[in-house]
C-alpha cells in the first residue's frame, strides 16, 4: 500500500529553487532514503510532507491525506525528527518523553512496547537533562519522542548527522526493526554508506532526483569503468588524472582518488595509465579496478557539479 | 485540556529552571521600587547644615530651633567663624550654612529688617535649590507669625524674646528676614494630591506599567520565539495540538508572574513608601489585568513578526519599553511634549495605564474618571489580539 506519494513538487525560496519537480512514492513498511549533499533540497521535502511549508506546485499526500488541505489529519499520524536536535534541553529525558506523549494524547505506558528497545539505552539517564546527553543519546531520545504516538509514517531528517559511528549503526538497526512494524520510514542522509541500508533510495542534487531505485539496482546500472588510484603526491595526482582524455569524473575518495571513464571505455589499460603518471613524476603509483559504490554513482549522476564548484 | 495543562506545566518548568531569569523577574520590581523610592528620589532629606550665629539672641535661637525641628534639615554644627565654614564645605560635611548677622533681633525690632545669608553648596544644584527653598520657608513662617501677632495685638515675646518687647509697637507690619537682605516673597505652591511633591506618587504607577510590560511583552515574545529559534516549534507544529493553544499556554506562566509582581509593587508602595491606595483596590486590579492583556497580546504579535530572540527583545524594547518610559508621562509630562510626540504617545498603552492608575490609586477617584483610559486599553487589546491572530501561522512560513 502506498503511504507517501509525491507528484512533481516544486518549491522556491525567493529566487533559490529548492525543489525543481520531485516525484516518488513510498509504501508502508518501506525504508526510503533520500541521499544528497547539503543544500540539495532534502529538508524541503521533509518540511512539505510534514505540512510545515507549502509547495509552490505539485501534489503530495501522506496516508491518502493531502499535505495542503488535510494537514491537520497528517499531523496526527506522522512522527517527525527535524535535522536539528529539537527537544527541550532543560527538561529531563523522562519529562521530554512524557511531554511528547501528552502532546499526541497518549501516554508513555500505552505505547511503551514501541520504544522499549531504544529507551532501554536511555533508561539509566532518564532524570538527566536532555541538553546534557551525548549526540547519540540525543538522537535516540528524539527518535523515542517521534515514535511515542505510534506514527504511521516516520520522517527522519538527517538523523545520523554528527553522531558517532557506533551510534549510527545502532540507529540503523533500530530503523530496521521499526520497518517491520509496518511503518513507512523516510530518512535523509548525506552519508552515502548509509544508503545501502535502505530499501530504496533517491539520489537528490540541486532540487532534483537524479535516480530513484534500490541501492543494488543503482549500482548495477552504473555500467562504467571505474578505477582507484593512489601515489605519493595525492594533490597533484588529482590534477594529473583530470588531464587523462577519457576520464570523465575524478574525485578523492577516502585515501585514494576515483576515476570514472566516459561511456564507451570498456577495459582501459592500467599499465598505460601508470606509465603516464610516472612520466609526470609520480612515485608509488597504485591502480586498482573497483566495484562502484553508491557514492560513485552519485558523483557520476551529479556530473561533478560540486567538484567544479569547489575546484574553481 | 490535558495537552494544555501539560504545556503550561512544561512552560513553568522552563521558567523555574532558569533560576537567574526567574530571580530577575521577581526581584526586579522590588529593586526598581526601592531605587526609585529612595536612591533616585527627587525628595531631599537630611540636608546637612551649619549655623553661624553672630547675634546669639532670642530670635536667632528660636530660628535655630526651627531648623533643628525641621525634618529636612539636620544641624550638624554651630560654628563661630567664617574659616570654619570654608573648612566644613571643603570636607563636604555640610550642604548649606545659615549666617545670622550681628544684632539680628535688634535690627528686626528697630528697622523691621534683618538679614540672613544662606550659603549653599552649588556643586549639587538640585539639593542647593531645595535647601534654600526649605530654609526660606522657615523664615517666611516666622515673619508670617509675627505679622499675625501684630494684627492680633499680641506680644511677640512668644517669638522674639522679652528684652525687645518694649518698642515693637505696631510699626512693623512685616519683618522681612530673607537671604541677602532683600524683601522677597517666596510663592507658595499648592500641590494637589501630593502636597510634599513626593516622587513616589508619580513613579509607582510608572513602575507598575514598566514591569508589566517587560514581563508580558518582552518575556512572552522571547519565550515564544525561543521555540522557533531552538527548532522545537517545528516538532510542536507537527502534532495534533492547535498552534494557537501552544501560544496561549506560553503566556499563562507570565500572567502568573506579572500578578505576583503587581501585588509586590502595591504592597511595597503601601507599606514601604507610604503611597496609599486611595481608590478601589478591585478596580486597580481590574485595570492592571486589562493592561496585562494588552501587553500579552502585544508580545504575541511581536512573536509572530520576528524570528530570533534577540530581535524579539529589540522589538519589544523599541516598541513598548522605550515609549513606555519616555512618552507615557512617567518621566516627562505628556502635556509638555511637542504635539508630534503627544500624538505618538496616544498609541502608547502605558500612557493610558499609568494615567488610569494615577486616577484610581493616587487620586482615589471613581472608575468613571478613568473610563476613557479603560476604553482605549480595551480597544488596543482588541486590535493587538486580532492582529496577532491574523498574523499567526499554522505553518513555519
Amino acid at each position: 500500500m502506498v503511504s507517501v506519494s509525491v507528484e512533481n513538487i516544486k518549491k522556491s525560496y525567493n529566487k533559490t529553487r529548492a525543489l525543481r519537480g520531485v516525484s516518488f512514492e513510498v509504501s508502508q513498511g518501506e525504508l526510503f532514503g533520500i541521499i544528497g549533499a547539503d543544500g540539495a533540497g532534502k529538508s524541503t521535502i521533509f518540511r512539505i510532507l510534514t505540512t510545515l511549508i507549502l509547495p509552490d506546485s505539485g501534489r503530495a499526500a501522506v496516508e491518502g491525506y493531502d499535505v495542503v488541505s488535510e494537514y491537520v489529519k497528517i499531523r496526527e499520524i506522522v512522527g517527525y525528527m527535524p535535522g536539528r536536535f529539537s527537544l527541550y534541553q532543560d527538561l529531563s529525558v523522562e519529562e521530554n518523553l512524557k511531554f511528547f506523549a501528552t502532546l499526541f494524547n497518549t501516554s508513555v505506558n500505552e505505547n511503551y512496547d514501541m520504544i522499549k528497545d531504544i529507551y532501554s539505552y536511555l533508561k539509566p539517564f532518564k532524570s538527566r537533562k536532555a541538553g546534557a546527553l551525548s549526540g547519540g543519546m540525543k538522537q535516540k531520545l528524539a527518535l523515542c519522542c517521534a515514535l511515542i504516538h505510534r506514527p504511521k509514517v516516520l520522517f527522519l531528517d538527517e538523523p545520523t548527522t554528527g553522531v558517532d559511528p557506533v551510534s549510527r549503526k545502532d540507529f540503523w538497526a533500530m530503523l530496521k526493526r521499526l520497518k517491520e512494524e509496518g511503518i513507512a520510514i523516510l530518512v535523509s542522509t548525506p552519508y552515502m554508506d548509509e544508503a545501502a541500508l535502505c530499501d530504496r533510495i533517491a539520489l537528490i542534487d540541486g532540487g532534483m532526483f537524479l535516480r530513484t531505485d534500490t541501492p543494488e539496482n543503482i549500482v548495477k546500472n552504473f555500467r562504467r569503468e571505474i578505477i582507484s588510484v593512489s601515489s605519493s603526491d595525492m594533490h597533484s595526482l588529482l590534477k594529473d588524472l583530470r588531464t587523462i582524455d577519457q576520464a570523465q569524473n575524478c574525485y578523492s575518495f577516502g585515501e585514494t582518488h576515483h576515476v570514472i571513464f566516459s561511456e564507451g571505455v570498456n577495459y582501459c589499460d592500467l599499465s598505460q595509465i601508470a606509465d603516464y603518471l610516472s612520466q609526470r613524476g609520480h612515485n608509488d603509483i597504485e591502480i586498482k579496478r573497483i566495484e562502484p559504490t553508491i557514492e560513485d554513482c552519485y558523483m557520476l549522476l551529479e556530473g561533478g557539479r560540486h567538484l567544479n564548484k569547489y575546484d574553481k | 485540556m490535558r495537552q494544555f495543562a501539560s504545556f503550561v506545566r512544561k512552560e513553568f518548568c522552563h521558567i523555574l529552571r532558569d533560576k537567574r531569569t526567574l530571580l530577575i523577574l521577581l526581584v526586579m520590581p522590588v529593586i526598581q521600587i526601592i531605587l526609585f523610592g529612595f536612591a533616585i528620589s527627587t525628595d531631599i532629606r537630611n540636608i546637612k547644615i551649619a549655623i553661624l550665629d553672630s547675634s546669639q539672641d532670642n530670635v536667632t535661637s528660636y530660628l535655630i530651633r526651627q531648623f533643628e525641628a525641621n525634618k529636612y534639615f539636620s544641624v550638624e554644627k554651630l560654628v563661630t567663624s567664617q574659616r570654619e565654614i570654608d573648612e566644613l564645605f571643603r570636607q563636604n560635611k555640610i550642604d548649606m550654612v545659615v549666617v545670622f548677622e550681628n544684632n539680628f533681633s535688634r535690627n528686626i525690632v528697630h528697622d523691621g529688617k534683618a538679614s540672613v545669608q544662606l550659603i549653599a553648596d552649588g556643586s549639587n544644584p538640585n539639593t542647593a535649590t531645595m535647601a534654600v527653598n526649605y530654609a526660606s520657608s522657615i523664615f517666611m513662617d516666622y515673619q508670617l507669625k509675627i505679622a499675625q501677632n501684630m494684627n492680633g495685638a499680641a506680644s511677640v515675646s512668644q517669638f522674639a524674646a522679652e528684652s525687645t518687647t518694649s518698642d515693637i509697637g505696631g510699626t512693623t507690619s512685616v519683618a522681612a528676614v530673607t537671604s541677602s537682605g532683600t524683601v522677597t516673597i517666596i510663592p507658595t505652591v499648592k500641590m494637589l494630591y501630593n502636597p510634599q511633591m513626593k516622587a513616589a506618587y508619580n513613579f509607582v504607577p510608572g513602575v507598575m506599567g514598566l514591569i508589566l510590560m517587560l514581563i508580558c511583552t518582552m518575556m512572552t515574545s522571547i519565550a515564544i520565539v525561543r521555540e522557533k529559534e531552538h527548532g522545537t516549534m517545528e516538532v510542536l507544529l507537527v502534532s495534533p495540538v492547535k498552534p494557537l493553544s501552544i501560544i496561549i499556554s506560553k503566556t499563562i506562566p507570565y500572567l502568573v508572574i506579572s500578578f505576583i509582581n503587581l501585588i509586590t509593587i502595591i504592597l511595597l508602595a503601601v507599606f514601604v513608601l507610604g503611597v496609599p491606595v486611595s481608590g478601589s483596590m478591585s478596580w486597580l486590579l481590574a485595570i492592571s489585568t486589562l493592561f496585562i492583556f494588552v501587553s500579552l497580546s502585544m508580545g504575541m504579535l511581536i512573536s509572530t513578526l520576528v524570528k530570533t530572540q534577540a530581535a524579539a527583545m529589540l522589538t519589544s524594547g523599541l516598541v513598548m519599553m522605550m515609549p513606555g518610559m519616555l512618552l507615557s508621562g512617567l518621566m516627562f509630562p505628556v502635556e509638555n511634549m511637542p504635539w508630534i510626540l503627544q500624538f505618538v504617545s496616544i498609541f502608547v498603552p502605558a500612557r493610558w495605564y499609568i494615567s488610569a492608575v494615577k486616577t484610581i490609586m493616587i487620586e482615589g477617584s471613581g472608575i468613571a474618571f478613568a473610563a476613557k483610559e479603560v476604553y482605549i486599553l480595551l480597544a488596543m487589546a482588541a486590535v493587538f489580539i486580532t492582529a496577532s491572530l491574523k498574523r499567526f501561522k499554522n505553518r513555519l512560513e
